[in-house]
């Protein structure tokens, strides 16, 4: 044992708490590893989850009384195995696999007895589970915080404002779906693999993105939900070596969070990109980032649209200032970027790349031919960056009655506020 | 949040280290710092050279004086150190105690300062400074 209990006279409260945190650290470093064991020796996702709480819950109550094991990991490996054992038992379906399972405990550290690189293959295919196509993203989303990021219901709840009571109905649905699809515990064939790879990346995108920019509440950011998305990320690049935009995609959020620090000034509003001071961007992280992205590029296969992302955030990162950025390259970075990747946002970005290395004027063209389209209607985006380039043109009435039209559609009061005061200025 | 962990040596467990198999410390080390940046928690680290290559500069006297390593009076030197990003100081402790290390060594873990540390010098000009240039609770 690791640490005694409690102190002897030292709140009852005070020692359930500290528990309450040991556990939850240890679940944090050892949720995917527990429930992919679990699952690799039940078959079934579901069930192997609810096993794992249960343990969880076990933990709670016994390390109070007998301390903290040597190895919580095991201990908690152990425990929800044996409860697969007991609920076989009450099935009466004792067949090979409780026979494997029984063996299994008998012997010492069974957790220790398998080779890390085969539980590495099933925690990648936990997440793969947890990134299935037949769930929602929001279902996505929360089991892959929940499982592969080892997150309390609570914490996901508080992270995205919504109440504890939906994301458990989020999870609890996501499993029934998973076994309704009886979807595999088996990382996708070679014919899907593209496409499975890029769900998971885009699920752990939408956490970074929802933390970047928040859609919704009075806060710019949410930085601790990026940081989650980075922290996911990394497990995802570790466990997929080889995939150059799973690297990518770590340098990608690296870089785009070096610069949080400058992107919200003391009073909470946001500072945009052109008036941030560079002094503020953390410079280990840019290297962080930097690195990753080398690491993508040296697999050789190509970029990829988040190593295009990642590369086009690199140029902003170097850059001494907005005028010394090299917006020439940038701009080809977002055409090769459009090309593989179409997407209005993509374009809008384009448009202000070429204002930059151009001129408004070229760049204002771009944004009335996505305009006419009709791509990004309702959004705040095309009329708040139309707003800017026609002020930079010197047409300050239109820009001022497209500056508040952005004001009107955003749905984030702090993003309001800087779209406001521009069309004051304009 | 993040930690720091700084790893602490006794000269003679520095010394009973001379005679152990060097590979298999690296591998030791290794598998640990794989697992921790499997995890998507280690973010930064180093180890240091030997303290003889090292020198002091003590301001208890005006200029400085410095001196070379390994510093005469201390019983524990510094070996290196690794900054990990985490949920939690309970996160910290147990990545903490899975260093692959023995008898003689200590880890001390301090967090990494933000924002937070500075509320009741939040007047102070360079403090403001230093909120604008991380922003409220940003990661860096």
């Amino acid at each position: 044992m690791r640490a005694p209990s409690a102190d002897a006279g030292s709140d009852a409260h005070a020692g359930a708490d500290r528990i309450r945190r040991t556990v939850d650290a240890v679940w944090r470093i050892e949720s995917a590893r527990i429930v992919a064991t679990l699952t690799k020796s039940t078959g079934d996702f579901s069930w192997a989850e609810d096993l794992t709480q249960e343990a969880v819950a076990d933990a709670l109550v016994q390390w109070a009384r007998d301390g903290v094991p040597q190895n919580p990991g095991a201990w908690l490996t152990a425990v929800a195995k044996r409860k697969a054992i007991d609920g076989w038992r009450r099935r009466e379906r004792l067949d090979d696999r409780y026979r494997a399972l029984a063996h299994d405990l008998t012997e010492a550290a069974a957790t220790d007895a398998r080779s890390p690189d085969l539980l590495d293959d099933d925690v990648l295919r936990l997440v793969f589970t947890a990134c299935h196509p037949v769930l929602s993203r929001e279902a996505q989303i929360a089991l892959t915080l929940r499982v592969v990021g080892g997150l309390s219901t609570e914490e996901i709840a508080r992270l995205f404002l919504v109440p504890v009571a939906t994301v458990q109905q989020r999870i609890v649905r996501a499993k029934k779906t998973l076994a309704a699809a009886k979807a595999p515990f088996e990382t996708p064939d070679p014919s899907e693999w593209a496409a499975r790879l890029g769900s998971v990346l885009g699920v752990v995108y939408l956490i970074f993105t929802e933390g970047y920019a928040a859609t919704s509440g009075d806060r710019w950011m949410r930085p601790e939900l990026a940081q989650e998305a980075l922290r996911l990320g990394r497990v995802v690049a570790g466990l997929l070596p080889r995939e150059a935009e799973a690297q990518a995609l770590v340098a990608l959020m690296e870089l785009q969070a070096s610069r949080f620090g400058a992107r919200t000034a003391s009073d909470g509003s946001p500072v945009l990109l052109a008036d941030q001071d560079r002094a503020r961007w953390d410079r280990a992280q840019i290297g962080r980032g930097v690195a990753a992205l080398a690491r993508a590029d040296e697999l050789g296969r190509g970029r990829g649209p988040f190593a295009l992302q990642a590369a086009i955030a690199e140029c902003h990162a170097v850059a001494p200032s907005v005028e010394e950025t090299d917006w020439e390259r940038i701009v080809v970075l977002y055409e090769a970027l459009g090309r593989i990747a179409p997407n209005p946002v993509v374009e809008l970005n384009r448009a202000v790349a070429v204002s930059m290395a151009v001129g408004p004027a070229s760049g204002l063209r771009i944004v009335d031919e996505l305009s006419a389209s009709g791509a990004l209607r309702g959004s705040h985006l095309v009329p708040s960056v139309r707003g800017e380039l026609l002020a930079r043109l010197g047409r300050s009435d239109e820009a001022r009655a497209e500056l508040l039209a952005a004001a009107q559609l955003t749905a984030n009061a702090r993003e309001r506020d800087v779209l406001l005061a521009k069309a004051a200025r304009a | 949040m993040k930690y720091m962990l700084i790893m602490r040596t006794t000269a003679e467990a520095v010394e009973a280290s001379a005679s152990m198999d060097f590979e298999e410390i690296i591998n030791a080390m290794g598998a640990y710092n794989e697992s921790m940046i499997k995890a998507g928690v280690l973010i930064g680290g180093d180890g240091l050279t030997d303290a003889k290559e090292g020198f002091v500069v003590d301001f208890n006297s005006q200029p400085p004086v410095v001196t070379d390593g390994p510093y005469g009076e201390v019983h524990e030197l510094f070996n290196g150190f690794w900054i990990l990003e985490v949920s939690s100081r309970e996160e910290a402790a147990e990545w903490a105690s899975r260093a692959p290390l023995g008898p003689g060594s200590k880890l001390e873990v301090r967090r990494i300062t933000d924002q937070s540390d500075f509320e009741d010098f939040a007047d102070n000009e360079y403090i403001k400074k230093e909120k604008e240039w991380r922003g409220e609770g940003a990661i860096g």
